[in-house]
This record gives structure tokens, C-alpha cells and sequence, in this order.
């Protein structure tokens, strides 16, 4: 097991490597250059040339990104085009919000997802199971954008209940309550979208799982049947959806670009939006290289716990 | 001596989209304790529906619909769910077909064995471990004690099975019901397991309903036999008779369709033409009417009771019935 692990870190480096020259590349390639976006655009052309060159971006690309890993590898991610402060610094300020917004999400969304999915799968083609199924297909239609817009409505601007954006109220106490406020609608955005995902999965895993031969055995034993499903059932069925969850943990800090937008949340998402708006290439590059890596972890990490959920799974 | 078990004209449905089909009809049966009864018959006939209708464990779509199980003085329709919970894996157990499928992969054989054995009897866990390697140990699994602490994908079939087998005997069930329990798996194999399931039988006195389509095993293994058709028990009768005489037509194209070793090189293996009339449409009369040698017109018009033909020989045809004389024969012979 622990060679295993070593030899999928090793592999990882190549991998990462090949990311961020496919990134760097992609991003050079798209149309504009932070100068262009800092300017007043009636800069002279020679001037733009003269900051361009101050800051490194008329080298050959091969040497603008050898510049970059170089000081990656010495810890350095360089400062942010348009802010001027290092991005690891950035970045470390934003990932606390992002992986509270996701975290909370995720867990909500799966609250959801599982006992709904259990239910319905157990009651196949009862009422509940049509609410449910019927629930996760709303869920997964209904564009995030649209619903955070609608939810701001109705309870921001008509029931003035919640806050519309923000993580704490500014000129506020910042306190506990003031922060859970900010964070129940985004979160209900974010973890409807789970939760519709999720409860289709969860059900489909289940129902396989209820036909097989080893729950017939256990009632034999005369197990009763919360314990034939809960956890005969539930153990096998869980092992498809902790893959699936296990696949989706990078979006924890990958942020949600479009819900952080709209609901002005200090995160990675935000942070990345902006980043690509100001061609904010070092900032860029580091959250590239953060997603990439999460990436892998996630990978590894769901197959380790793969094997220690199904013991027919050993990794040599 | 009283029956340990008494199938009474049991009927079974089961709703399906097309409305309510009737899987078996009409099945009785008795079982003394200690007794082997076999349960022969095709893919479809009834026979495992007729053994999960006596375990309660038809699922949400099926249910007993008529006639009544009795079981050592209860009547097992008639029992809560909490009652036949009971019963099950305690006083009746059963082993399946597939002993690939049927352990939960995700636990310890151990595990599977000691939550069996703590739902029945009351010992701690420690105890119930090592009374759990012991039954592992009475069935043939070579070093109980780390195999209780395995998985089952590290065993093969035939240990699968053991376990299954020593899972199902943990309680000291009185009734044990083996669903084609060496169907799956490979000669020598089977062998091994009938042996098993012989001296367990014979050091517990436990009963057994065997049910498979293979005649060689009810040679090997039965007291008592019943041939089943199309959701109906059409001959039922002692194992010896029933291999020195059939009566039923049915019986009688099984026993021919069995290959034989001596057989002439080229010789083509006796075959029943046909096949089963499906549940949904199952014909009025004698239900193996359109594939019989020997069909007649009353056959057709009305379906035969189960008739006596002889000692402890009952057969579900007209043939049976016979001249006024030859039955008085038979009444003292």
C-alpha cells in the first residue's frame, strides 16, 4: 500500500509538470496581456512596450515559463499583475472561505442526496420516490445563476430576511450568527445542485445493490429489515458513491466561479473570475497549478479510501 | 409421530404489471423431523418460490394467497413479522444456489456468522467468535481461526458454501432448506458438500428440503421425493419408487432424459418436446397436457387431482386412475 502511494506521487510530478505547460501555453495564447488591461487606452504603443518588457512578457514564452517554474520550485508564486501582492498570499486568503462555502455545501447537499436516495430507492415507484426523483431533476435543471438570483429576490429583497452577498456584514460584528446568515443561500444554491446529482447516483447504487443475493441471506438469518438496508445494503452502495464524492472534492477548492460571483463570496472562485478578466497571468498560473494538484490528491486519496471501503481492493 | 412441517394447498402470487400471476398452486407437502425431502423440477417450476413462501421472503410483491404452512404447531402466515424473524436463520435456515453471491463482500466471513448467531442466541461476542470458528471448523474449513477474520473473495466456492452451510446450522435450525446448493459449483465439489450436508444431518437430526433439479443428488440425499410442473406438484412419492417407478408422464421423460454412462456411442439423449406454459397463461386442465405421449381428452377438459398409486405414491394424472379391480390390487399390495 504505502510503495503504492509513493509510486502515485512520483507519477505525479510529470503530470503536474505537463498541466501548467499546457496551461501557460493556453493562457498566452488567448487575446490580450494584463498591460492592456491596466492602461489607460490612450497610453502610447512604445509605452505599453516598455512596461511589457519591465515585466517580462516580451521574453520568449519557453523563458517566461522556466522563470516561473524556477521560482515555483523555490516557493515563490510570484506577485499578482494587478494587485501587487504575492499570490500565496492571495490565494491563502481566499481558500478558507471557498472550502467553508463548498464544505458546507457538500455536506448539506449530501444530507440530502443520501437518505433521499435510500427512500427512494427502497420505495421504488411510489409517490416518494416520484418526489424525489422528480426533486433531483429540478435540482440538476435549474441553473445556479437563475436560482441564486431567484432566492436573492424573494428573501433579500421582498422578505428581507437574508443578506445578498457577502460573507459578513461590513461595519458589522462579523460574529458567528452574522456569517451563517451570509452563507445559508449561496449554500442552498450550491447544495441543491449536489443534492440533485447526488440522489439519482445514490439511488441507482442502492437498487443494484438491493436485488443481490447477500441481502436474501441476511433476512434468512433473520435480520431485520432497517439492518438488510442500512447496513448490508447501504455498505456495498456507499462504495460507487464515495468514488463519485471522492472525484468532486477538488471543486471544494476549486471554488464555484459563477455563485461566488453572484453572491460577491470572497473565494477561489471569485479569485479566478478575476484573475481571467485582468489577465492576471501569475495568479492564474498558481490557481491552475492548486486545481491540478487537487486534482491528483483527490484521485489518490478516493482510491486509497476505495480500498479500505471494499476489501476485494488491494493495491500492490 | 407428528410432522415437523405441513405445506397445505399452498398458493403463491406475485403482482406483476400484467396484474396478479400465481407462481405455484396447490402445493402440500409433509416433513418429519429428521426427515430429507427432495424438490425436483425444472428452472421455473416453483420450487424456490415454494421454499421462500415457508421463509416468508417473497419480497413486497409476492404473498401467500391461499392454503397454510404449519410449522411444529404454527401456522407461519398467520405470525407478525417480529415472529417470523424469529424463526428465520433459528428454528428454519437456508443455504442458496450461489455461494459466490450470497456472503456480503464487505464483511468478515466472522462477522456474517456472529451477527446470525447473536440475533439467536445470546452469547457476547467473544463467545459467539469462538463458537463461530467451531462451526467453521465442524464444516471442513481448514484454520478456522484466521479464516473467520477473512473476506469472502478469498475463499472459493466450495469453502463458500461451507460457510454458508455452517452459517445456516449455527442456530441448530430444525428445518434446514438447501435451494440447489451444489448447483454452482463443480463435481468433486458437490460431492464433498452432500457428504457434509449427510453427516451434519446425522449428527444434528436437523431436516432437510432440498431442492435442485438434479436427479443424481435426490438419489444421493432424499428420503422422500416431490416432482414439481409448472407451479404444481405432480408425483410425489418415496426415492426408491420414484426411481423404480414413475408414474407421472413428467416423471418418467426426467428420468429418461438422464445421460447414462453406459449409453450406445451416437445415441441421442431422450428429451421432453416442449417447453412450460408461462404463468401468465397456463392452461386449464392438466398443465403438462401439450407436451404428454399419453394426453387424453380428459386431459384437457379437467385438471387431475393428485390420485394414490400405490403406498405413499401420489401422481397428478389420469393415468392412475385405474380399472375398479387393479386398484383394490394396489389398495392391498
Amino acid at each position: 500500500m504505502l510503495a503504492y502511494i509513493i509510486r502515485r506521487l512520483l507519477i505525479a510530478v510529470p503530470v503536474l509538470l505537463g498541466v501548467t505547460i499546457i496551461n501557460f501555453i493556453v493562457i498566452n495564447l488567448a487575446p490580450g496581456s494584463p498591460v492592456e488591461m491596466m492602461i489607460d487606452p490612450n497610453t502610447p504603443p512604445a509605452d505599453i512596450e516598455a512596461k511589457k518588457d519591465a515585466l517580462g512578457l516580451n521574453d520568449p514564452l519557453y523563458l517566461q515559463y522556466i522563470h516561473w517554474l524556477v521560482d515555483v520550485f523555490k516557493g515563490n508564486f510570484g506577485f499578482s499583475l494587478t494587485t501587487y501582492q504575492p499570490v500565496a498570499q492571495m490565494i491563502g486568503e481566499r481558500i478558507g472561505p471557498t472550502v467553508t462555502l463548498m464544505g458546507l455545501s457538500f455536506i448539506v447537499g449530501l444530507a440530502i442526496a443520501v437518505p433521499l436516495g435510500i427512500i427512494s430507492a427502497t420505495r421504488q415507484n411510489s409517490k416518494l420516490d416520484y418526489l424525489a426523483t422528480g426533486g433531483s431533476f429540478l435540482g440538476i435543471s435549474i441553473p445556479n445563476f437563475f436560482l441564486a438570483l431567484g432566492l436573492i429576490y424573494v428573501f433579500s429583497l421582498e422578505l428581507k430576511l437574508l443578506p445578498s452577498g457577502g460573507m459578513i456584514t461590513l461595519g458589522g460584528d462579523g460574529g458567528f450568527v452574522d456569517r451563517l446568515k451570509h452563507l445559508i443561500l449561496p449554500v442552498l444554491v450550491l447544495g441543491t445542485g449536489i443534492a440533485g446529482k447526488k440522489i439519482r447516483y445514490v439511488r441507482s447504487s442502492v437498487i443494484d445493490i438491493l436485488g443481490q443475493d447477500y441481502l436474501r441471506t441476511a433476512r434468512a438469518k433473520g435480520v431485520r429489515e432497517f439492518m438488510v438496508v442500512n447496513k448490508h445494503a447501504l455498505r456495498n452502495a456507499l462504495i460507487p458513491i464515495v468514488t463519485v464524492i471522492g472525484l468532486e472534492v477538488p471543486i471544494l477548492l476549486g471554488g464555484a466561479v459563477v455563485t461566488e460571483q453572484i453572491f460577491s463570496w470572497p473565494g477561489i472562485g471569485q479569485l479566478t473570475m478575476g484573475s481571467i478578466m485582468n489577465r492576471d497571468y501569475p495568479t492564474l498560473m498558481a490557481l491552475n497549478l492548486l486545481a491540478a494538484f487537487m486534482v491528483l490528491a483527490a484521485n489518490l486519496l478516493t482510491d486509497i479510501i476505495y480500498s479500505v471501503a471494499d476489501p476485494r481492493i488491494k493495491y500492490k | 409421530m407428528e410432522h415437523l412441517l405441513t405445506v397445505n394447498r399452498l398458493q403463491t402470487a406475485f403482482r406483476t404489471d400484467q396484474g396478479e400471476v400465481i407462481s405455484i398452486d396447490d402445493v402440500s407437502f409433509r416433513l418429519k423431523a429428521g426427515e430429507t425431502l427432495g424438490i425436483v423440477g425444472e428452472s421455473g417450476c416453483g420450487k424456490s418460490v415454494t421454499s421462500l413462501s415457508i421463509m416468508r421472503l417473497l419480497g413486497a410483491k409476492g404473498r401467500i394467497s391461499r392454503g397454510e404452512i404449519i410449522f411444529e404447531d404454527k401456522s407461519l402466515g398467520k405470525l407478525t413479522e417480529a415472529q417470523m424473524r424469529d424463526i428465520r436463520g433459528n428454528d428454519i435456515s437456508m443455504i442458496f444456489q450461489e455461494p459466490m453471491t450470497s456472503l456480503n463482500p464487505v464483511f468478515t466471513i466472522g462477522h456474517q456468522m456472529i451477527e446470525a448467531i447473536r440475533l439467536h442466541m445470546s452469547l457476547d461476542k467473544k463467545a459467539a467468535r469462538a463458537y463461530a470458528i467451531e462451526m467453521l471448523k465442524r464444516v471442513g474449513i481448514p484454520r478456522p481461526e484466521v479464516m473467520v477474520d477473512e473476506y469472502p473473495h478469498a475463499l472459493s466456492g466450495g469453502m463458500r458454501q461451507r460457510v454458508m452451510i455452517a452459517m445456516a446450522l449455527s442456530c441448530e435450525p430444525r428445518l434446514l432448506i438447501a435451494d440447489e446448493p451444489t448447483t454452482a459449483l463443480d463435481v468433486t465439489i458437490q460431492a464433498q458438500i452432500l457428504e457434509l450436508m449427510k453427516k451434519l444431518k446425522q449428527e444434528s437430526g436437523t431436516a432437510i428440503m432440498l431442492i435442485t433439479h438434479d436427479l443424481g443428488v435426490i438419489a444421493e440425499m432424499a428420503d422422500k421425493v416431490i416432482v414439481m410442473y409448472a407451479g404444481q406438484v405432480v408425483e410425489e412419492t418415496d426415492v426408491f419408487t420414484l426411481f423404480d417407478e414413475p408414474k407421472h408422464p413428467y416423471t418418467q421423460g426426467l428420468m429418461q432424459s438422464i445421460p447414462h454412462i453406459d449409453a450406445e456411442h451416437g445415441e441421442r439423449l431422450a428429451s421432453i418436446p416442449g417447453s412450460v406454459p408461462s404463468l401468465q397463461n397456463m392452461p386449464a386442465g392438466c398443465r403438462f397436457r401439450a407436451r404428454c405421449p399419453h394426453a387424453m381428452e380428459k386431459c384437457e377438459a379437467e385438471l387431475p387431482p393428485l390420485i394414490p398409486a400405490g403406498k405413499n405414491h401420489l401422481t397428478r394424472c389420469w393415468l392412475a386412475v385405474q380399472p375398479a379391480s387393479m386398484a383394490k390390487e394396489a389398495a392391498y399390495g
